[in-house]
């Protein structure tokens, strides 16, 4: 009995033990995220030259708000409606031709789909910088260069493999009784898909959404390859123009990342939850 | 008679159920064929080629870009730069963010905060992330240099970018900063997937915590691993927006990678001949090296 009392006590003192390193561990990694942020945040409310002078930690002196108002004035938001644009329609198609693409992936006996199926994960791997000089000229040939729209075939295309996967994945989990009954009600396939499918698979759809609506978001390659007017730019080429602009200025550029980066920690604080249920429906498959 | 009908609406069936799936297919074939087959088989082709990427005059060369490729010092480094990026993105990313991971599944969610603050890295873009740390890294008035100074007592200044071997791990450094978070919420779905009725099983059975996370939860979350690893893999083989933005290859090449390498060359020296001989080459090796990887990795993939 006792020394089953002075086990406990020692399992305990060892937990706290192996706790408190936890908690230090956790706070340095916390300290190292957010040391980048608070520069960031901290430095963009300060006078171009006040930088150096006044150290980068301390407290703004004063606080310069007239950075966000020249940011805010000079396009800004035009980079911001443009990648709204961009991102929204994008995703709309990826989701409408990758759940097209997934019904019969998932719910259809026919030959060749396995080897379909295969070969749309093994785009996956493919980095697709290495299309970027053909869809270049592509583009060039169409008349679309330097034209807001010449981004959604690509950005489709390469979120089409992920999402065409993650979406065969999530509709071969949802009951066939479903989908049979229906048919014997009548249904062809069509309804079936619209009627059916697509409102039971909103929760891999809204996955979907977050990582693609991110990926887009943020995507460069291709925006700075076949966009080249200013006002026709998206956000991630705001950084280069505004830099082009005022190069020595670093409290305006880092005013410009912080708006950039504000609508996505917001976004993120709405849907975390969703963001790892959706990652666990991948990570499942993996 | 009445069998032969039978069969025959099978047959009818059959052909339907193939028609309906080539309509669902078709939009995703047709963008994959323009966006995708097209323009790798392309990158082929214009690798034969000496030509400007404007002019229409292009000349055939045959295979002499790819006898200059095999020959290419700057590129066989870059690529080298990628290994390395690789093998430390593995070391490092994918540990830490399962400790996160393990520390927030322990922890519950009264350090909810801490997952938030964890994650926010990933929620800014490469280029975002590459011209705050051109700041935060920078000799004068940069993070480093600034802390060093008030620990010192006088200025210090740091050059983290500016020299050779340096830069490279400066780059690492970066990337694990931004990419730790994503690998941390994959793990903590990964955990999120083990049952409950495990971990109570195991409790009741007497073991403790960390027993369980060593003998049970590390095992359950083994093809996890391999995944996060073939992702971290593939990902810093075709790294492009960070360095593009922070060192643009440089100093003298140190941070070039395969993807900068032929965005300059094509884009910024229109060789574009030779930027597409480049991309495909880089094609070639990423996937010879997943195809390895799986196979030395893949335990059994099951659907």
């Amino acid at each position: 009995m006792e020394t089953k009392t002075i086990d406990y006590a020692k399992a305990k003192r060892k937990s706290v033990i192996a706790w408190s390193f936890a908690i230090f561990g956790a706070c340095v990694w916390l300290l190292l995220t957010l040391t980048p942020f608070i520069f960031m945040v901290l430095n963009s409310f300060r006078k171009q030259f006040d930088m150096l002078q006044q150290g980068v930690f301390h407290l703004p002196d004063p606080w310069f708000f007239e950075n966000y108002v020249e940011v805010v004035t000079h396009g800004f938001f035009g980079y911001f409606f443009r990648s709204v644009i961009v991102v929204t329609v994008s995703l709309v198609l990826t989701l409408l031709i990758s759940a097209f693409a997934a019904y019969p992936l998932a719910r259809m006996k026919f030959r060749f789909r396995g080897l379909i199926y295969a070969g749309i994960v093994a785009m996956m791997s493919v980095p697709m910088h290495v299309t970027l000089i053909p869809v270049f000229k592509l583009t060039t040939d169409m008349g679309l260069y330097d034209k807001l729209a010449s981004l959604i075939g690509p950005y489709v295309t390469f979120a089409l493999p992920m999402s065409v996967f993650i979406l065969t994945a999530f509709m071969m989990t949802i009951p066939k009784e479903i989908e049979e009954s229906a048919e014997i009600d009548g249904c062809g396939r069509f309804r079936n898909f619209f009627a059916i499918i697509l409102p039971l698979s909103k929760p891999g759809l809204s996955t979907l959404a977050i990582y693609n609506g991110v990926a887009t978001w943020n995507e460069f390659a291709f925006a700075n390859t076949l966009l080249q007017t200013a006002s026709h730019k998206t956000l991630p080429l705001a950084l280069g123009q505004f830099k082009g602009e005022h190069a020595l200025d670093i409290p305006i550029i880092l005013a410009v990342l912080t708006l950039s980066v504000l609508p996505m920690i917001i976004l993120f604080i709405i849907f975390q939850d969703k963001l790892v249920k959706g990652m666990m429906a991948g990570a499942v498959k993996g | 008679m009445r069998n032969d009908s039978n069969v025959s609406l099978a047959a009818v069936k059959r052909k339907k159920t193939t028609i309906a799936a080539g309509v669902f297919l078709l939009p995703s074939f047709l963008l994959i064929a323009i966006y995708f087959i097209y323009p790798i088989i392309d990158t082929f082709v214009i690798s034969t080629y000496k030509w400007n990427g404007i002019s229409s005059a292009r000349v055939f060369v045959g295979l002499d870009n790819w006898k200059t490729l095999i020959h290419d010092v700057f590129f066989w480094d870059a690529f080298k730069h990628n290994v390395t990026i690789m093998v430390f993105s593995i070391l490092l990313q994918i540990p830490i963010g399962m400790l996160l991971a393990t520390f927030l599944d322990a922890a519950g969610r009264k350090f909810n905060a801490f997952k938030v603050i964890w994650f926010l890295p990933y929620l800014m873009s490469s280029v975002a992330i590459a011209f705050l740390f051109t700041y935060a890294l920078a000799t004068n008035g940069g993070i480093i240099s600034s802390m060093a100074s008030i620990i010192k007592g006088s200025k210090v200044t740091i050059d983290l970018l500016g020299r050779s071997p340096h830069a490279l791990f400066a780059v690492i450094g970066v990337m694990a900063w931004q990419y730790t978070p994503f690998y941390m919420v994959y793990f903590i779905a990964g955990y999120g997937n083990i049952d409950t009725t495990i971990y109570e099983a195991a409790i009741i059975d007497g073991a403790t915590r960390s027993q369980y996370v060593r003998l049970i939860a590390i095992p359950l979350l083994g093809p996890i691993f391999k995944t996060a690893c073939t992702m971290s893999l593939i990902g810093s083989l075709k790294y492009f927006d960070l360095i593009w933005n922070l060192t643009q290859g440089g100093p003298v090449n140190s941070t070039e990678l395969m993807a900068t390498y032929m965005y300059k060359l094509s884009f910024q020296q229109f060789n574009m001949g030779y930027g597409s001989c480049v991309a495909a080459g880089m094609f070639i090796l990423i996937t010879i090296i997943a195809l390895l990887f799986q196979k030395v990795f893949v335990v059994k993939e099951d659907y």
